[in-house]
């Protein structure tokens, strides 16, 4: 067996094991932590398809930000099991049904032999290929109109988030450093000139227990 | 050059039973390459608390370590000693397995980014292409030793402080990277030496003013947010909220003991000396000499990292703790909008006459 292959094979099997897990995990926070190994090795076969650019970028987008926030909040929630589990049964038809359709779609794909899919061309990439470079000048050539309006979709989305959670409230305390920065001593301080010791109505011991 | 010679060597010598290692030969290869990278890397994290104690107390007007060895030298083993033949406690209740893969996962991203770092002209253990995202891709990872050392301890202590550092260094994980990205378009590569080669040259160069000539000059600003980032993604003051001992103890780290609290704390040195050697790849033309009659070499890597990571311990010897909420100002509302702007200037700058890369 050549050593792609087998890597391949142990990517894979660690791929469908950990996938396997995040839907079998009782605990819901193993459960994001084998996502996140999924995700790793994921990447690793698409780095295997000499993807390089594509496996980095799920590495740093999904393993290192959305999951880190998935984890957050599955972190936080106080999750009760028992009470998820309950309507197992009333979505398992809708489950089944994505889940079959997912099945159909893939042996469309790997059984392309049959249904006339494995027609597209194949590629040979030349020595010092860089599919990073390639990848940029499509996004900012030839799909630049889709490129801006995804980012555009993203924006909105960002906006519509921010929009969604954010509560003016009234009684908090707001600082602006910048202002504060700015502040200067004679808007704060006042010197007051003042007679160093009182009158001579007081009594001596009174002065001491000052 | 090095490996054709050690490989002619190695089969003269072995003779008849080289056929038994030549299948093995380019992971030996790959191991040893690793570990000449590695170990200088350890030696470093285990001296740098050295350092830092002395170079803060001379700014304290103090001694600093002075008991162990000549000049205090042999301190950091005395504290390695103690941490490993101390206790190590897992709290009641915490997830055990998940408990002792924190700090190994805050480690082990700190060591994998050495991986595309070059040491001089074709020193490094990987000349990969798109070095500059395994970078970015490998300290992105670092996040997850913290948040499950956090939530694993089941400590509320330590859960708030590894939401804390969460928080922080997505913030401005994001601040590096758009900093990063003016670096890659004055560059036009995404491979780490040719971003240090191509600041070797220009019109500044050409006078034998390399210096002037590396990207911190021109891309002053970046240079700042990239450093003042890298601080803040570090965990290390004044942006040690994570662990600010006033507040929240000592953050994720807090139930644990030992050597498992080791971990986290050469995490930290390691990734501290990795910021430092990136700020000097990025910015400080690596390898490069800063002047022209002096040859390049690993030296001046080498100095130049020692710099970086002089300012880091001189920012904790000068400056008070930031305050959370600024913190994160400073990371979304001052940086983020910096590089956006700056990135537009540099791109003008490249289309116009003035353009100083060419």
């Amino acid at each position: 067996m050549e050593f792609t292959t087998f890597t391949f094979y142990v990517f894979g099997a660690i791929l469908l094991f950990a996938a396997l897990r995040v839907i079998t995990a009782k605990n819901p926070v193993h459960a994001a932590l084998y996502l996140v190994l999924a995700f790793f090795a994921g990447a690793g076969l698409w780095m295997l398809l000499q993807a390089e650019f594509l496996a980095i970028m799920l590495v740093m987008v999904y393993v290192g930000a959305v999951m880190v926030l998935f984890l957050f909040v599955v972190m936080m929630l106080d999750i009760d099991l028992a009470r998820l589990r309950s309507r197992f049964w009333s979505y398992l038809p809708l489950g089944a049904t994505i889940g079959i359709l997912m099945v159909v779609m893939m042996a469309m794909v790997l059984g392309g032999r049959y249904f006339g899919v494995d027609a597209l061309p194949g590629q040979t990439l030349p020595p010092g290929h860089s599919n990073t470079k390639e990848l940029g000048r499509l996004l900012y050539t030839e799909y630049v109109y889709p490129f801006e309006l995804a980012s555009v979709i993203l924006l909105v989305g960002i906006i519509a988030a921010v929009m969604l959670t954010l509560r003016k409230r009234k009684d908090t305390k707001y600082l602006d450093p910048s202002r504060q920065v700015a502040r200067k001593r004679e808007e704060s301080v006042r010197l007051v000139s003042m007679p160093a010791e009182k009158e001579e109505t007081e009594t001596p011991t009174e002065r001491g227990s000052q | 050059m090095m490996e054709a010679q050690i490989l002619q060597f190695l089969q003269s010598s072995l003779g008849s039973s080289w056929p038994v290692v030549a299948p093995v030969w380019p992971a030996i290869w790959a191991l040893l390459k690793i570990v000449c990278v590695l170990v200088p890397v350890v030696v470093a994290v285990a001296y740098l608390p050295y350092f830092e104690r002395k170079v803060i107390a001379y700014m304290h007007v103090r001694i600093g370590p002075n008991r162990v060895g000549p000049a205090g030298l042999l301190q950091p083993i005395a504290d390695a000693l103690k941490l490993v033949f101390k206790e190590v406690i897992t709290p009641s209740r915490a997830n055990k397995a998940l408990y002792f893969t924190g700090p190994i996962l805050a480690l082990a991203p700190a060591l994998l980014a050495w991986a595309v770092v070059p040491f001089d002209d074709g020193l490094v253990i990987a000349d990969i292409d798109a070095g500059v995202l395994f970078l970015l891709a490998a300290s992105s990872l670092g996040i997850y030793g913290i948040i499950i050392a956090g939530w694993a301890s089941n400590s509320k202590y330590a859960f708030l402080g590894a939401m804390r550092a969460g928080a922080q260094m997505i913030s401005y994980e994001i601040a590096m990277g758009m900093a990063l990205v003016t670096v890659l378009m004055i560059s036009g590569s995404l491979n780490l030496g040719d971003i240090v080669e191509s600041q070797g040259q220009g019109r500044f160069a050409d006078m034998g003013l390399a210096f002037l000539s590396w990207n911190w000059l021109p891309l002053l600003p970046m240079f700042l947010v990239y450093l003042i980032a890298g601080v803040a993604e570090t965990n290390r003051a004044p942006f040690d909220v994570v662990e600010g001992e006033s507040e929240i103890v000592a953050g994720h780290m807090v139930e644990y003991s030992g050597m498992s609290f080791a971990l986290f704390f050469l995490a930290e040195y390691a990734n501290m000396i990795l910021i430092s050697a990136l700020v000097a790849i990025f910015f400080l033309g690596g390898w490069l000499s800063p002047v022209g009659f002096l040859p390049d070499g690993i030296v001046w890597l080498l100095l130049k990292i020692s710099f970086v990571l002089f300012l880091f311990l001189w920012f904790r010897a000068s400056f008070p703790r930031y305050r959370y909420d600024q913190i994160m100002r400073l990371g979304w509302k001052v940086f983020i909008p910096l590089c956006m702007v700056w990135i537009l200037v540099v791109g003008i700058w490249m289309m116009s006459p003035f353009n100083v890369w060419d």
